[in-house]
């Protein structure tokens, strides 16, 4: 049966990537922020894991409101990376998996989560920036990607604790997967943040710590949250903790929180990063 | 989820904000691509025609009006790729948006980290 070894949390903040591509990791501004993750780097290589699966939000890149899905999930070998449109780089395309992707799928659906399936998916900076910061100098081509998009733009939007038991449906499909692959979940973007309407540059500390705490051992006091309170405590945009909850959701069992460190302001946000490992991780 | 709108300083992108905004989301989708940025650069009142930008959204394009733009139904997503073209990174856009220099913006980001 496949393994899941673990979940990290990160921020995936374009501003990010833009620093990796002009190399101002060691700058006054990003050296604290770039210093948290090699610890978590050095785990995830000693780990070995086959498939990354990776919760992210589409901010208009692949899809617009024509179509815009709650949750997506890709089925494809490949996907593209793609001109967003105000200058971040773009990145060689992520190598994709098909095979755990439509056991996924199949099992989704046969517990009543009817998710919209993608065999052509272009990835924006939501993924390709959690990739890049993991494996920099693009070398993330031997990772199998499963990208999962939830829906963290236009209201309604999934609410808190049903990203959580979408995640928990994700986790309990890939350790009912007949192969002996090793995983490890991302959550991305937040913590709080607000880009638009007076209220720019809304930050709430306090409540990022608290989210933070209660993810390890105690999800459920984040699951009672609306996306109204999300809005309230974390920001227009802090409704992308529900990513952090699906990938919290996907993890069972006794977890070993090994990583956890916190930067503010990083752009408009708080930024996290977090590793909780599973037993199944050495 | 109208209770949203009782955040100060907030305004929720919901269903019917969706629909309202959708002409003008819908141009600064495009901004994807590099030819419709140029485009947009060469005719910027034509290039909003052709999408049928309501005349609210216009004014508020042409004003570089960012809560205008916001309140006829803009998605910040989407308007943060018509920010790119003009140049503006969102610490810009936040200082815009709160009547602040950007400078002045992000000591505001950093005095939350000092709470």
């Amino acid at each position: 049966m496949a393994t899941i070894l673990g979940g990290i949390a990160t921020s995936h903040i374009p501003a990010i990537g833009v620093a990796m591509d002009k190399g101002l990791e060691q700058t006054p501004y990003w050296k604290d922020f770039f210093d948290a993750y090699p610890p978590v780097r050095e785990w995830l290589y000693a780990q070995e894991p086959d498939i990354a699966v990776i919760f992210y939000n589409d901010h208009g890149l692949e899809f617009f409101h024509d179509r815009k899905p709650t949750f997506a999930i890709g089925a494809a070998a490949q996907y593209e990376n793609a001109d967003e449109g105000w200058g971040i780089a773009e990145i060689p395309p992520v190598t994709g998996e098909t095979e755990l992707s439509w056991h996924i799928v199949n099992q989704l659906i046969e517990h009543e989560f009817d998710v919209t399936v993608c065999q052509e998916m272009k990835v924006d900076h939501g993924l390709t920036v959690p990739l890049t910061l993991m494996w920099p100098g693009h070398r993330y081509g031997h990772i199998k990607v499963i990208p999962i998009a939830i829906n963290c733009e236009r209201h309604p939007m999934p609410k808190p604790s049903r990203c959580f038991d979408f995640g928990k449906a994700i986790g309990d499909a890939i350790r009912s997967f007949s192969g002996h692959q090793k995983v490890v979940v991302f959550g991305t973007g937040g913590l709080s943040h607000q880009l638009d309407g007076q209220r720019a540059g809304f930050i709430n500390k306090a409540f990022d710590q608290y989210c933070m705490e209660k993810i390890v051992d105690e999800p459920e006091a984040l699951t009672k949250f609306t996306n109204f309170d999300l809005v309230e405590q974390a920001g227009s945009q802090g409704v992308e903790l529900n990513m952090w909850l699906a990938m919290r959701g996907a993890l069972q069992g006794k977890l070993t929180e090994l990583h956890r460190s916190y930067h503010l302001p990083i752009s408009n946000t708080g930024a996290g990063l977090q590793l909780l490992a599973t037993k199944d991780a050495v | 989820m109208s209770q949203m709108s009782q955040i100060p300083g907030n305004i929720m992108f919901d269903g019917p904000m969706a629909t309202k905004g959708y002409p003008l989301n819908k141009m600064c989708y495009s901004f994807n691509h590099a030819a419709a940025r140029a485009e947009f650069l060469a005719d910027e009142e034509g290039y909003c025609d052709k999408f049928r930008l309501t005349a609210e959204q216009k004014q508020a394009v042409k004003e570089r009006d960012v809560i205008a733009m916001l309140e006829a139904g803009g998605s910040i997503y989407y308007l943060a790729k018509f920010a790119g073209i003009l140049g503006l990174n969102v610490q810009d856009v936040g200082g815009l948006q709160t009547g602040m220099t950007t400078d002045e913006f992000k000591a505001f980001l950093v005095k939350q980290g000092e709470k």
